[in-house]
């Protein structure tokens, strides 16, 4: 049963359409709001400003978080800053162009409408975390401060040293934790959520299973908003925190929400490389440090002198030679790229060979050590402690990694899934950065989602459904989905095979990896489409999980974790594959200029891809948003 | 790149709340010097698996520091002996072969055990939700630039505020007190202007809230020394001032009506 699958953007001028919607929107009387549920799932940026401010407006709220407490969700890790189109440095800014930039860094995959209304909020956005007590870095006068960061020529974005994602994040729990303080906002902590439950085709609740106890519970709602982060943990190494998964999106799109453009994933280009085989993750360094680092490899391959002994023209400062505008703030999809073609030419820097140089020395000659210090010293240290290196005396050595997902469930203007009352906004949708996200927009997407567009949006769901009834938790679909989910993880324990989950997500990601990762091919595409439904299989098999479901079991947790890992990294695979063009994140091999630069098919892949469930990741139906592009002309991305 | 040999981790398990718990030591062989001390652990766990056993609970997320996920209280010290540094961070080769490492979860009354190394924080939400904000409302919010921050006072903020929650200070606490972690809090809200309205009633319900949960401070300063983050055991001072004063003015409020 496809869906047509319509934006519902509202017409108008670009810049009218925001204010006309919200002008029409159904509104629900502050009277009213306490008769409806909301469910939100995950207390990231999105979960955690959606809940408190769906809670402030009146509406009742049950917030849920697989983590201890919602401060931790990944936002917390964002390193670099947030963008605002504030011009509060009178460098040219404007909403338009940071609209303009943020369609062309995605390569012009994106929904132009909703681009243009996250610049937009862009700037009360900031307000508002100002006014929560967000401590961002100032000027001497008591101003706000700015970097620049890739991708853009104006300086708009704000930060707070290298910790603006976890300042953010704790401004938005703060207003969480006050309105689950005044009872507003009933927290579910240690809580995964395990189904959605769809009742006369539309989204009545979910299922969730007690990470402590292992029990399986219901949870009805009129409405249920998933903020459950991105899937970049597919690829096993990535940036992402340990517990990232994507079961929440996935469980839904087995439940009939379209899932889009899971192709569309961001290779970071700073994230310091592999030490060796045992290790769980990866850890980004902040695109920030390019402001004021020059990124180069020694000319020739196979040179080991030590940085310091190679001189000057003997350096390829490669981002610079080769995108003279931007050097080395060239957008990461471009930066990662370079990177990986500087070391498969065997002139990769560091023990294993497997890294590039992102070298401060000019810097701090230039502005000193104690500027430099003042601007990345929380990073410096990081990084002194896990590779046991100082970067005030040797450039650090940084090479790509899996770190964003722009690809997630499809959903409208409104941020409604293909299933009526069930949301998505952050990380977790498809909507705002095309094929590549530029820097600092994550936590400006999650944060517009959460604040501005929800909260407006979802009375337009909730107002015709005034004093109607709605399915109780003694409904049998309710009963089914927990006895699915009751089925699922017996099931795991008694597999009993030789296998730990972690060693099949080890297998898993590195196949996504090697023919899903920077650079696709047809050929590795089929490849890993004849590998995984094979690998899947032997997991399914020979699983080993230990302990019981009855008490805390952090393998078994594991175990459905990487289940749905196996599925979607199905559908990247495919959809990398149907996708025969280069954009963005996505490139493939087959597709680029002369240069070795990404080239678009405007005229047959300017649309979303959003894949519809069947039972089989094998067999899903590839559906197709057109995207229509009134407000910016469709150009070649440069950035030379 | 070395290797690390003959380890053996002395480990505290657990299987619930109810039971009594107990050490068991598992050797450990062959771990890299570039491997954190959780990477060993999973190294641990996975053959475990292998073994058929149970794997180690433990909490942990972010692996970068920041979420304040992790814990354990390796050779009796939370965060291990790396000073300003949380245990995903702490790396092996702050160790040498042939020793024995005792792991542990957070011992204080206030962070009941609730498996193996796991512990339940939850209180330190509850002490935040008691008035560890500021009451702004989404969509009212008056331009950024309206309220000028002074350089300083905004850093002194920011540097209250790295604050990561992990709950060190009261493991690390000989009286299980958790005055850093909300000292951290009311300091990084009340020296900013815009927390200025709710500066007494925050601090007032914070402590009072506090007080519920953890032990009383006597100023022995184990919870700076512990801090992943290195805050400063100031924020106590100002927390302290700041109660005292709003009992005054309460006070006053008192006899007004």
């Amino acid at each position: 049963m496809s869906v047509d699958l319509v934006s519902k953007t509202p017409e108008g001028p670009i810049a009218d359409k925001w204010e006309s919607y919200k002008e029409d929107a159904k509104l629900v009387n502050p009277n009213n709001k306490r008769k409806f549920k909301v469910l939100v799932i995950g207390t990231g940026l999105a979960g955690a400003s959606a809940a408190a401010t769906l809670a402030e407006l009146g509406y009742q709220v049950d917030a849920f978080t697989f983590h201890d407490s919602p401060r931790r969700a990944h936002s917390i890790a964002a390193q670099g800053g947030i963008n605002a189109a504030k011009n509060y440095h009178y460098d040219g800014d404007s909403v338009h162009r940071l609209f303009y930039d943020t369609v062309k860094g995605g390569d012009f995959r994106s929904r132009e409408s909703n681009v243009h209304r996250l610049a937009e909020v862009s700037v009360n956005i900031i307000d508002q975390m100002v006014a929560q007590g967000v401590p961002f870095a100032r000027e001497y006068g008591g101003m706000l401060d700015n970097r620049s960061f890739g991708g853009a020529q104006v300086s708009r974005t704000f930060y707070a040293r290298g910790q603006t994602g976890q300042q953010l994040l704790l401004g938005a729990y703060q207003q969480l934790a006050r309105q689950i303080g005044l009872g507003n906002v009933r927290l579910f902590n240690r809580v995964e959520l395990i189904d959605t439950v769809v009742i006369d085709g539309k989204c009545a609740g979910i299922v969730t299973r007690d990470l402590i106890n292992g029990e399986i519970q219901s949870h009805a709602g009129h409405a249920t908003v998933l903020c459950t982060g991105g899937y970049g943990n597919a690829f096993f190494l990535s940036t992402n925190a340990m517990n990232c998964n994507v079961t929440a999106a996935w469980r839904a799109h087995q439940r009939g929400a379209y899932f889009a453009n899971p192709c569309y994933t961001q290779i970071h280009p700073t994230c310091i490389p592999q030490s060796d085989d045992t290790q769980s993750k990866l850890t980004l360094m902040s695109e920030s440090l390019r402001n004021d680092g020059r990124v180069w490899v020694p000319k020739t391959p196979g040179d080991e002198r030590p940085a310091a002994q190679i001189p000057e023209p003997e350096r390829d400062y490669y981002l610079e030679r080769m995108y003279p505008s931007y050097g080395n703030l060239a957008p990461r999809d471009i930066a990662s790229r370079a990177a990986k073609r500087a070391v498969d030419s065997g002139r990769g820097v560091g023990p294993l060979k497997n890294g590039v140089n992102l070298d401060f020395a000019d810097s701090i000659g230039r502005l000193g050590r104690d500027v430099v210090e003042e601007r990345y010293g929380n990073l410096f240290e990081m990084y002194e402690r896990i590779t046991g290196e100082n970067p005030y005396q040797t450039p650090m050595r940084i090479y790509p990694a899996s770190h964003y997902t722009m690809g997630g469930l499809w959903v409208d203007y409104e941020l409604m899934t293909t299933i009526p009352g069930l949301y998505c906004a952050g990380e977790a949708n498809f909507s705002d950065h095309g094929a590549n996200r530029l820097g600092a927009s994550a936590l400006m997407q999650g944060l517009a989602d959460g604040y501005f567009v929800l909260p407006a949006t979802i009375g337009n769901y909730l107002a015709p459904m005034l004093n109607k009834p709605t399915p109780g938790l003694d409904h049998p679909e309710f009963k089914a989905a927990e006895a699915a989910a009751r089925a699922r993880f017996q099931g795991y324990l008694d597999i009993k095979g030789t296998r730990s989950p972690d060693h099949f997500h080890r297998e898993l990601g590195k196949i996504i990896w090697d023919y899903c990762g920077m650079e696709r091919t047809e050929q590795g595409l089929e490849k890993a489409l004849s590998e995984l439904p094979a690998l899947y299989d032997e997991f399914k098999k020979d699983l080993r999980v230990t302990g019981s479901g009855a008490s805390t079991n952090q393998t078994l947790e594991k175990a459905g974790r990487v289940d749905d890992f196996f599925q979607l990294g199905m559908l990247m695979c495919r959809d990398a594959l149907e996708r025969r063009e280069s954009c963005g994140g996505h490139f493939r091999v087959e597709y680029q200029d002369e240069e070795g630069e990404a080239k678009r098919d405007d005229e047959h892949f300017a649309h979303v891809a959003a894949w519809e469930w069947t039972g089989d990741p094998m067999n899903a139906i590839r559906n197709v948003e057109e995207l229509d592009f009134e407000a910016v002309h469709l150009a070649t991305r440069s950035y030379k | 790149m070395t290797h690390l040999t003959n380890l053996t981790l002395k480990i505290w398990r657990q299987s619930g709340p109810d039971d009594g718990g107990h050490f068991e030591s598992y050797k450990v062989d062959e771990i890299s010097d570039e491997a954190s001390f959780l990477e060993m652990l999973d190294v641990l766990n996975e053959r475990l698996i292998n073994e058929g056993q149970e794997a180690v609970v433990f909490d942990h997320d972010c692996r970068e520091g920041i979420c304040g996920t992790c814990s354990l209280m390796i050779d009796g010290v939370a965060h291990g002996p790396q000073r300003g540094t949380a245990t995903c961070q702490l790396h092996m080769r702050k160790f040498t072969s042939n020793v024995e490492i005792v792991v542990e979860p957070w011992r204080a009354t206030g962070f009941p055990i609730i498996k193996d190394l796991m512990t339940d924080r939850a209180a330190l939400d509850r002490i935040v939700e008691a008035g560890g904000y500021i009451t702004a409302p989404t969509g009212g919010a008056p331009d950024a630039n309206l309220i000028p921050v002074a350089k300083p006072v905004a850093d002194a903020a920011m540097d209250a505020a790295e604050c990561i929650g992990c709950g060190a200070c009261v493991a690390a606490c000989p009286n299980g007190a958790a005055n850093l972690f909300t000292g951290a809090k009311i300091t990084h809200l009340n020296l900013l202007p815009q927390g200025q309205a709710e500066r007494f009633s925050r601090a007032e319900a914070m402590v009072e809230k506090m007080e519920e949960y953890f032990g009383s401070c006597t100023n022995h300063g184990e919870c700076e020394a512990a801090c992943p983050k290195s805050i400063s055991i100031d924020v106590i001072a100002l927390m302290n001032a700041d109660y005292l004063k709003s009992k005054i003015k309460n006070r006053k409020s008192l006899s007004r009506t």
